[in-house]
């Protein structure tokens, strides 16, 4: 089995699944049985100010979407920051931490953006025991109106002031937890790592109404006849989270700052796919409010299995992987001719992808009278439309064609050297190739 | 109460009280909200889809599939009905497994079609629940037209013209409307009165007349038909059973099947239906494997099924003959009966193997019997009709006869295949063909 320890900004946890802050670490009943069914570390529930805690709604905090058997596709919720009081949290974190010492144990936190409340609940937090915190800069609803959450996330200044003052009032690696309701989620990055992060963690929830009662015409989760926007999570954000964490990985000016990856994490392949692109860990939480914590069982096992058919020694093996082929389109081999082809023994004949490629594209399928589907290499753009469509696995794949072959739709002969956008005879910027 | 599945002789009450209501349950029970979405949601929304071809009504399944895993399913209904006015009865007794979901392309794929019956039913039960008439009636047209027959066929066409304006007059022999949704399928297959709930359901459109206790040949004439219409549609199904052609065939304890189904489906009481303890059903259709089950299901201690051809040959579909297994019915192929033995009544029926082509053996063998049904076809009854092809009455075209102004479908004419699917689809077809002759 593969080594699966891993040290993120200097935090030893022995697998790289924490789970996020949120629910499932809002206290410590749920905090013990997650690390005994195998969590590597927790980001405990954001804390606030000491005083009165928030309150939370007393109706629905969910709303949902839902694929085929009612399969939980995405949730949103309009939950806020842990309403339970600051010194219980406190005592409950301490407890943990002696108790597990090997797993990962981070304090969340989200007070007003003025430095004496950030150094006086960081002195208070750091009596825990707990190896590191988090900033809460992204929650979308209910804190931000108060100017915090995604209200500071979104502020790239503000990031970076409270960045600084907890460097300067505290020793413990800080992660700074970055908002996706944002145009270029590098700028909140650039200014965390400026204000001295050790790390950024990403995404936090995207501003949502998964669905309206078209009775009460009230969005969901109604309250009253009511409904706010809410924060969306689960495995419908997984590409958007997929995308900016890669964004940052990518980006020279970031190059080398620790990621946390979150957004979606549902399986060990979810995990992997972000560590690949760039995260150290990732965080977890729709997928365990919807199965519980046993799931970490199948993320380890699955983990390791494919490590170890990679041959990786270590989770460094991994992570990072595919950041050098996240490219800009313009980089994309023009050379690089495909066409559809359909396995006639796979097929069932079901027509989706005559639907799709007649109504939709390029006409590039035929079906004759007794419903054989043929592609038309000479219509054929290599859209992978098709491919998406097709309700049976690998029936129809992309298939390249040879250097030297002659591409039917277009009339060229295929090429084996690397041709992009920018040296294109059509791109009206192109750059002399010399 | 006594012990009385090994009583010989023809009996009642075999079973307990219970027994009864459980055997003659719904054979599938309606499918649940949750339960239909998931089966609706395993439809591909075929282009062209090949389940609509292979629907002799063609109704758009995909289109209804998915209304029902939007959560419209009285659209659904709407979609089906529209192309087949009994898609209630259907959804209960088409053969599925060799019509529409043979054809749909997840039975290629994984041995395991969507459910395309079952999410009928949900679809039409849901409508039909709600009381709701969808299809309203076209300006009148001041044409008189005839139906002969309340079967299928003639529901389907008499509807068909009502909704064109047209004022119909359904006359039917029989004591109530249905033909054999009422008096021929299985119980088990419409439980809870269905087919006549679903007759007065789809008169609800208005415009139809019906006239019960009315034959064609003993209360009036095909000419005085003709003469009283505009246009006349024959449905009259098939009346009439072969017979073995056998010595002592009137001995005591030997029925036609279609006439014991139908006095089980009119029974209040089930209990009060007396019914064999070794049971012998002769012939390999859909009515012989019902007569067999259904007597199965009343306390008959052995039932055996015995059909002169190989099992490939049976026209009940192999869905059909495992249903009938399953319920403990012995199937024996490769044997047709030679003599009815019994002194009054039948004590044993002789049978001797043959081969597929029907060559005797040489070799017999007895089976006892104090009750036989006969299911070896129906046929056509009456003479006053229109010129026949083979035993039917021959049809061009929409149904059209040898008659001017006559048309007829159903099982009673060329070209069905003897299904309630069927009968629909042509009663319907020849409604379209006389509302266009008639207003042309
Ligand atoms: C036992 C049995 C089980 C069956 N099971 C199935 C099944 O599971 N699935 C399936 O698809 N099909 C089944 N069938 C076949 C199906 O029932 C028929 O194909 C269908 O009912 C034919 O419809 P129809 O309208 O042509 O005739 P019928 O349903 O036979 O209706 C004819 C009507 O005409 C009336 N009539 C007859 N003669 C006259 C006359 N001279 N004057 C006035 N009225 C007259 C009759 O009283 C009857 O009401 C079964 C048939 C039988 C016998
Ligand atoms: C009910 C709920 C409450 C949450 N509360 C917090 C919170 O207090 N602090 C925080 O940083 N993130 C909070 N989150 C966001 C999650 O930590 C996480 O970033 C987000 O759900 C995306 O991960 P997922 O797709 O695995 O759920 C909350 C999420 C949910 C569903
Ligand atoms: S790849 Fe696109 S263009 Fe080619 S056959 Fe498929 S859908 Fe049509
Ligand atoms: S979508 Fe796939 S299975 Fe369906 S017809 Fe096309 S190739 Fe065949
Ligand atoms: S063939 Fe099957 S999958 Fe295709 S449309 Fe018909 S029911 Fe749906």
């Amino acid at each position: 089995m593969a080594n699966l320890e891993t040290t993120f900004v200097g935090i030893k946890s022995p697998n790289p699944f924490w789970l996020a802050s949120a629910p499932p670490t809002d206290k410590e009943y749920n905090v013990r049985r997650a690390f005994e069914a195998g969590w590597g570390g927790v980001v405990w529930k954001t804390l606030g100010e000491d005083g009165p805690p928030v309150v939370n709604v007393n109706g629905p905090r969910y709303g949902a979407i839902w694929g085929a058997d009612r399969r939980l596709l995405g949730l949103n919720n309009i939950e806020l920051i842990t309403d339970r009081p600051l010194q219980t949290n406190l005592d409950e974190m301490t407890r943990v931490k002696r108790d597990y010492p090997d797993r990962a144990l981070i304090a969340s936190l989200m007070v007003p953006v003025n430095e004496d409340s950030w150094k006086a609940i960081l002195e208070r937090v750091l009596e825990t025991g707990c190896d590191g915190v988090e900033l809460n800069f992204g929650c979308p609803h209910g804190m931000s109106e108060r100017g915090m959450g995604s209200a500071v996330g979104q502020v790239p200044e503000y990031v970076q002031q409270v960045t600084e003052w907890c460097k300067k009032h505290s020793d413990l690696p800080v992660i700074v937890k970055l908002t996706p309701n944002i145009a270029d989620i590098r700028k909140p990055a650039q200014a965390a790592k400026e204000g001295g992060a050790d790390a950024v963690s990403l995404i936090n929830t995207i501003n949502s109404i998964t669905s309206v009662d078209l009775d009460l015409f009230s969005p969901e989760p109604m309250i009253d006849g009511q409904g706010a926007h809410g924060g969306y999570c689960g495995p419908a954000v997984k590409p958007i989270a997929l995308n900016m964490v890669a964004e940052i990985a990518r980006d020279p000016g970031l190059r080398g700052l620790p990621i946390s990856g979150i957004g979606g994490v549902t399986t060990w392949r979810d995990a992997a796919e972000f560590m690949a692109l760039g995260a150290g860990n990732v965080q977890v939480c729709t997928a365990a409010m919807t199965y519980g914590f046993k799931i970490v069982q199948e993320m380890i096992s699955g983990l390791s299995q494919y490590m170890d058919e990679k041959g990786f020694a270590s989770i460094d093996d991994l992570v990072g992987r595919a950041v050098p082929n996240v490219v800009n389109w313009q980089d994309l081999n023009l050379n690089y001719v495909t066409k559809a082809r359909i396995d006639q023994e796979a097929c069932i004949k079901c027509g989706r992808c005559y639907a799709a490629c007649e109504d939709t594209s390029h006409q590039a399928i035929s079906m004759s009278e007794d419903r054989v589907f043929e592609v038309i290499d000479a219509e054929c753009v290599a859209c992978n439309l098709c491919v998406n469509v097709c309700p049976v696995d690998s029936c129809i794949t992309m298939e390249r064609l040879a250097a030297g072959e002659v591409d039917p739709r277009t009339g060229l002969t295929v090429s084996d050297s690397y041709a992009n956008w920018t040296t294109h005879p059509n791109n009206p910027m192109k750059c002399a190739a010399e | 109460m006594s012990d009385t599945s090994l009583t010989p002789g023809i009996v009642a009450g075999r079973l307990d009280p219970k027994a009864y209501t459980e055997n003659f349950s719904d054979l599938h029970p309606r499918l649940e909200g949750h339960e239909a979405r998931v089966a609706a949601d395993r439809c591909y929304f075929c282009h062209d889809a090949p389940c609509i071809a292979a629907c002799p009504t063609e109704i758009d399944i995909p289109l209804f599939i998915r209304q029902i895993a939007t959560g419209t399913p009285e659209a659904a209904a709407e979609t089906i009905l529209s192309q087949n006015i009994l898609g209630g009865m259907c959804a209960r007794v088409c053969p599925t497994e060799t019509l529409c979901e043979q054809a749909c392309v997840r039975e290629a794929a994984e041995g395991k079609p969507v459910l395309i019956g079952q999410l009928q039913r949900y679809a039409t039960d849901t409508l039909m629940e709600a009381g709701t008439h969808p299809f309203t009636r076209a300006a009148p047209t001041g044409k008189r037209i005839a139906v002969v027959g309340a079967g299928p066929a003639g529901l389907a066409c008499a509807h068909r013209l009502a909704m064109k304006g047209h004022d119909v007059t359904m006359y039917d022999g029989r004591d109530k409307p249905g033909g054999l949704n009422e008096y021929g399928i299985a119980a088990y297959k419409t439980v809870e009165g269905f087919a006549e709930r679903e007759v007065e359901w789809l008169l609800k459109i208005g415009g139809i007349t019906v006239e019960t206790g009315k034959r064609l040949g003993r209360d009036m004439t095909l000419a005085e038909m003709r003469g009283a219409h505009d246009a006349v549609f024959l449905g009259i199904g098939l009346g009439g059973v072969n017979a073995l052609g056998l010595e002592a065939e009137d001995k005591d304890g030997i029925a036609n099947a279609v006439d014991f189904i139908a006095e089980l489906r009119q029974t209040g009481d089930l209990a009060s239906l007396p019914v064999g303890r070794d049971v012998v059903v002769i012939g390999g259709g859909m009515t012989a494997v019902d007569a067999a089950v259904q007597a199965k299901l009343l306390g008959a201690l052995n039932v055996s099924l015995v059909y002169r051809r190989g099992r490939d040959r049976m026209n009940a579909s192999p869905y059909e003959q495992d249903l009938a297994a399953s319920k403990g019915v012995r199937i024996i192929t490769n044997a047709q009966p030679v003599a009815i033995h019994g002194n009054g009544a039948v004590r044993e029926i002789e049978f001797e193997y043959t081969d597929n082509d029907l060559t005797p053996t040489g070799q017999t063998f007895r089976l006892a019997a104090d009750q036989v049904f006969k299911a070896i076809g129906q046929t056509l009854e009456g003479g006053d009709l229109p010129d026949l092809e083979g035993r039917k009455i021959k049809v061009s075209g929409a149904g059209r006869t040898s008659l001017d102004g006559v048309w007829a479908g159903g099982d009673c004419a060329v070209g069905g295949d003897d299904l309630t699917v069927t009968a629909v689809a042509q009663g319907r077809d020849a409604a379209e063909d006389i509302h266009a002759s008639l207003m042309g």
